[in-house]
């Protein structure tokens, strides 16, 4: 892959006497709308289904067809699966991006190529394995057509000869995929056959890789992010769901609604228990959502940092109206459209601060499937218990990439309606104002139209606590102050941090999304490199609970490792934190769009705590024009 | 819910039993004479004589002085003041999580017009069931009178400056985009009003309703077109209209050829009288032709422009279950063990 990725020394993998087992990182690059997605799902599969723990992300352009796109898996039988910096097996397929490709690799990496590519020729210290995938296609089919759709599925059989995977899992996972059409599956089973065949009679093995089955798997499913939010959706009982498309969020609404069709159609009368609307835009979506939290359903939206910019007015209104709703937003590159199809944690800011005057929401950050499940659920709960937006801030890289996951867990809360007001209710606290802290926590009764209860006036301008229309000084103050209160309720309320205490530790660790993988890999190269021993706070909601400043206060130096190049989770840290604990943060930034990896983490620390003077590499940076056009 | 409190003087009750000053809001905070005033007053009527349930009302508006008026009218029913231009789309979520309630949305120029061109636009696609007003004063009132979007090419400022913009025409716009009741009045006509209101009230579908609204603070000089003495020195009524609601009998006799009889969803019917020879309001190209030649004569034509009273509404055609998306109590909602479990079995 890229050139400025250059030989980054992990570990010495290839040592020419020892075989690595379970421990190692493919590429393949193609072009995208070549059909190569399929070849390198059931690449992954196959290895998921051995045991190994993998991983598979996709760097593709914001194109349709014939840019280049790199998909890389990793296997590693410690059960790391951070994007890894450095490329142990090249399988170059793309003409226009190969030679950078193999010029990108470390001394010693394996590159499987198309022959005509003639790549032999650009290093001398590489182990080469040319295939020649034209010849070769043509022993499968005689169809132009079924060729260019079977062409990638070679390169998976050549891979199987050459490091073990076992073909029969390379069948299952092309079942997986095309379960009802058996004679797809014939064909590309025949393709990999193809290639099994021709790497076992003319490629010599010189590498030392190998996938050897293990126990590491059982429980697990393989599913990406926005699947697993959608799954979420689906059992937290969404009931109107307002969308626009937008990459990396559109997968969520879209498995989502085929979720919503499949379960949740009434099986005699055809009638289903949800509406679906493709909206205009994503400031439609958010009102839709809005209308639809104010009038009792449970209703939510996604979408991704452009169309967070644009729901700004109304993420007010509900915020300062009290109205429920779910948004989530699946993070891409910005600013602007920036780099739609990579990924980033660039939306921590806006999206706490959404709107104008003083607007905040309560933000969730899931690390994993299992936690988009999760926290999709708790996100409806929260937004009726609090009355107000909640914003489940996934990435690009949980939300499109395919990741190992537990089962989901079958919620075991009932839903959590809130403060809805009934005739009990009604009773208990006489008069009913809309804004009136009966309680004392902030959260104030809300009526349901339609149902009955007293109406009243839901409005974006200043109110009093009966709902009445009010520009009075005194009127407002109370009014945002409870608002505050509501905030500091929240706090205890929202998923509590993972946090992992070593005693011998000077040193923490806060981070959270998706940058978790690449902290837990990185943690352990402190340990092994340098012996230096961590602290771990995983965040996983704002506002934040207290324990994070007596987290850092246990520490002398703190560092906030995130995906953007403002430090915008330190700096909403920094507005709560004492300046004594404040001054004890120190970043660590990620922002090329990649996802982050563990090395750069580990260079990072190492250098500010003075282990190092200078980085192993470049921290990743995507150096080729890969993309232009839509998204 | 409201009800009926006996009184010794036996108050006029309509025909759920309530008296009509439940139907009315909290005391108008608008100008002395302002037209949205009088377009307030015609919705107090038309929902009291229609016998609305008002805890089955949502108000809807965006922002502006018209979109104030939810608050002047319905007092015991939820409304919902959104933001400027966007209050379509929080109608719509309204609507989809209870499909039994009756939305009456009340924008102004500017916010359809300007800002909510947009969401205009797709409320009138999507054919949403809601009665849609636009109080139209060619202004912007809330901010202190510069030109909408309605305003006519000539017509003033009260400083002198002229329109040289053509104005967007909301009715032609929303028949061409599919909405099923378009209609045009003035809040000085109040028989007219009042009875387009009704008909809106028992249409099942967008009701889409311009109303010339003076406003008499900023808009209403020698030199407007939006002002009173021109509208009513150029309104020209394309039809007469009797409403006879589905819970009365017809009392009147029509001539034959002279009038055409339109059934509403709610089996409420529409006597039009043509005063245009050969017009048909339910024919979408006689509705554009009578609107570009009234405009072309520099007159603007009231009445009910256009009516299609059987197509399916948006929130039909998504074909709910019977009872609100709301009311749905969680068994109905989240799926069984069995569902995740086959979900997790797919991925495994
Ligand atoms: C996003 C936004 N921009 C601008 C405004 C300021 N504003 C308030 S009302 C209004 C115009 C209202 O005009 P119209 O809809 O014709 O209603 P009228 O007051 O004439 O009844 C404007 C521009 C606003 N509230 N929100
Ligand atoms: S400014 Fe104009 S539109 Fe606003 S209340 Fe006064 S008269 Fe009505």
């Amino acid at each position: 892959m890229p050139a400025s990725d250059l030989a980054v020394e992990e570990r010495p993998s290839t040592s020419l006497t020892k075989p690595v087992v379970n421990d190692f990182s493919i590429q393949v690059a193609t072009v995208n709308g070549s059909g190569s997605q399929t070849a390198n799902l059931v690449l992954l599969r196959s290895i998921f289904q051995m045991g190994v723990p993998v991983s598979g992300k996709n760097l593709f352009p914001s194109n349709i067809a014939g840019l280049p796109t790199w998909f890389t898996i990793r296997a590693n039988k410690d059960g790391y699966i951070a994007r890894k910096k450095e490329i142990d097996v090249l399988v170059a397929m793309n003409a226009e991006t190969a030679r950078e490709d193999v010029l990108g690799l470390r001394a010693g990496a394996v590159v499987v190529y198309d022959e005509p590519l003639k790549l032999d020729t650009v290093r001398d210290d590489l182990i080469f394995y040319p295939v020649p995938f034209d010849t070769l296609v043509g022993e499968v089919s005689r169809d132009v057509k079924l060729r260019r759709r079977v062409r990638n599925m070679i390169y998976d059989g050549v891979l199987a000869k050459l490091f073990g995977v076992e073909i029969d899992e390379m069948e299952k996972a092309l079942r997986k995929q095309f379960g009802t059409k058996p004679k797809v599956v014939e064909i590309n089973r025949e393709a990999l056959d193809v290639g099994y065949a021709f790497a076992d009679a003319k490629l010599e093995k010189r590498d030392h890789f190998r996938v050897e089955p293990m126990e590491g798997n059982q429980g697990r499913i393989l599913i990406d992010g926005n699947a697993a939010s959608a799954v979420g959706c689906l059992m937290a009982g969404v009931t109107v769901v307002a969308w626009y498309p937008i990459t990396p969020s559109s997968s969520l609404c879209e498995t989502l609604i085929s979720y919503l069709r499949r379960y949740r159609v009434d099986k005699k009368t055809g009638k289903a228990t949800f509406a679906v609307v493709q909206a205009e835009d994503e400031i439609a979506a958010l009102g839709m959502a809005i209308g639809g939290g104010w009038a009792g359903a449970r209703s939510m939206t996604a979408t991704s940092g452009p169309g967070i910019s644009l729901m700004g007015e109304f993420a007010g209104l509900a915020y300062y109206s009290e109205v429920p709703c779910v948004v989530f937003d699946v993070q891409r590159v910005g600013p602007s459209t920036g780099l739609p199809t990579r990924t980033a944690q660039g939306d921590v800011l806006s999206t706490a601060f959404l709107s104008h005057g003083d607007s905040r929401h309560p933000l969730l950050f899931p690390c994993s499937p299992e936690e988009c499940f999760e926290m999709a659920i708790s996100a409806f709960d929260l937004a009726e218990r609090f009355q107000t937006p909640v914003f489940v801030l996934s990435d690009l890289d949980l939300g499109m990439n395919t990741w190992m996951a537990n089962e989901f867990e079958y919620p075991d809360k009932p839903m959590d309606r809130g403060k809805v007001l009934d005739e009990d209710t009604l009773e208990r606290i006489g008069r009913f104002g809309r804004y009136r802290d009966v309680d004392g926590d902030g959260i104030t009764y809300r009526s349901i139209p339609g149902t009955s209860m007293p109406a009243y006036f839901c409005r974006g301008s200043g109110h009093n606590e009966w709902g009445q229309y009010s520009e009075r000084s005194d009127d407002y103050k109370k009014n945002v102050d409870r608002l505050t209160r509501k905030f500091e309720t929240a706090r205890n309320w929202m998923p509590a941090p993972i946090v992992e205490i070593n005693r011998k530790a000077r040193i923490g660790i806060v981070a959270y999304g998706t940058t978790h993988w690449a902290v837990v890999e990185s943690r352990d190269q402190l340990v092994a490199e340098a012996d230096l021993q961590t602290s771990y706070y995983r965040l996983r909601a704002y506002p934040f609970r207290s324990a994070l400043a007596s987290f850092i206060e246990r520490h002398d130096r703190v560092y906030v490792i995130e995906q953007n190049r403002d430090a915008q989770m330190s700096t909403l840290m920094r507005i709560e934190l004492r300046a004594e604990l404040a001054g004890r943060l120190r970043s660590v930034l990620h922002y090329s769009g990649e996802p982050i990896d563990a090395r750069s983490i580990t260079d990072d620390v190492l250098i500010q705590e003075g282990y190092r003077v200078e980085y192993s590499a470049f921290s990743g940076a995507v150096p080729q024009d890969a993309g232009v056009g839509g998204e | 819910m409201p009800t009926a409190t006996p009184s010794p003087k036996k108050k006029k009750v309509n025909r759920i039993g309530l008296e009509l000053p439940i139907y009315r809001g909290s005391k108008t905070t608008l100008c002395a004479g302002c037209g949205h005033n009088a377009i307030s007053e015609r919705v107090v009527d038309a929902c009291f004589t229609m016998g609305i349930q008002p805890d089955r009302v949502v108000k809807l508006s965006g922002i502006g002085c018209s979109s104030k008026s939810p608050a002047y009218f319905l007092g015991s029913a939820h409304g919902f003041n959104a933001v400027h231009g966007r209050m379509p789309s929080v109608g719509t979520g309204a609507m989809l999580a209870n499909k039994d309630l009756v939305a009456i949305g009340v924008s102004g120029d500017g916010d359809t017009g300007a800002i909510g061109i947009g969401q205009f636009v797709h409320l009138m696609r999507r054919n949403l069931p809601m009665v849609y007003i636009i109080e139209d004063n060619g202004c912007y009132g809330l901010t202190k009178g510069q030109f909408s979007p309605t305003a006519d090419v000539g017509s003033t400022l009260k400083t002198g400056v002229v329109n040289d913009l053509a104005p967007i025409d909301t009715c032609a716009l929303a028949i061409e985009l599919g909405a099923t009741f378009v209609a045009r009045s003035f809040s000085g006509d109040k028989k007219q009003l009042t009875a387009l209101l009704k008909a809106a009230l028992s249409h099942r579908g967008i009701a889409m309703l311009d109303v010339l609204s003076p406003c008499v603070t900023f808009n209403d000089h020698e030199g407007s077109t939006k002002s009173y003495s021109y509208a009513k020195s150029h309104e020209e009524p394309i039809e007469e209209i009797d409403f006879v609601p589905y819970f009365e009998d017809i009392t009147v006799e029509y001539e034959p050829g002279t009038t055409r009889e339109v059934t509403l969803h709610d089996g409420s019917r529409l006597f039009l009288k043509k005063l245009d020879e050969g017009y048909n309001a339910t024919d979408r190209a006689q509705a554009m032709r009578v609107l570009r030649e009234t405009r072309a004569r520099g007159e603007f034509a009231t009445g009910l422009v256009f009516v299609d009273p059987v197509a399916e509404d948006f929130v039909t055609s998504l074909n709910l279950v019977d009872e609100p998306l709301a009311s749905l109590s969680e068994g109905r909602v989240r799926p069984s063990r069995s569902v995740l479990d086959d979900i997790m079995g797919g991925l495994r």
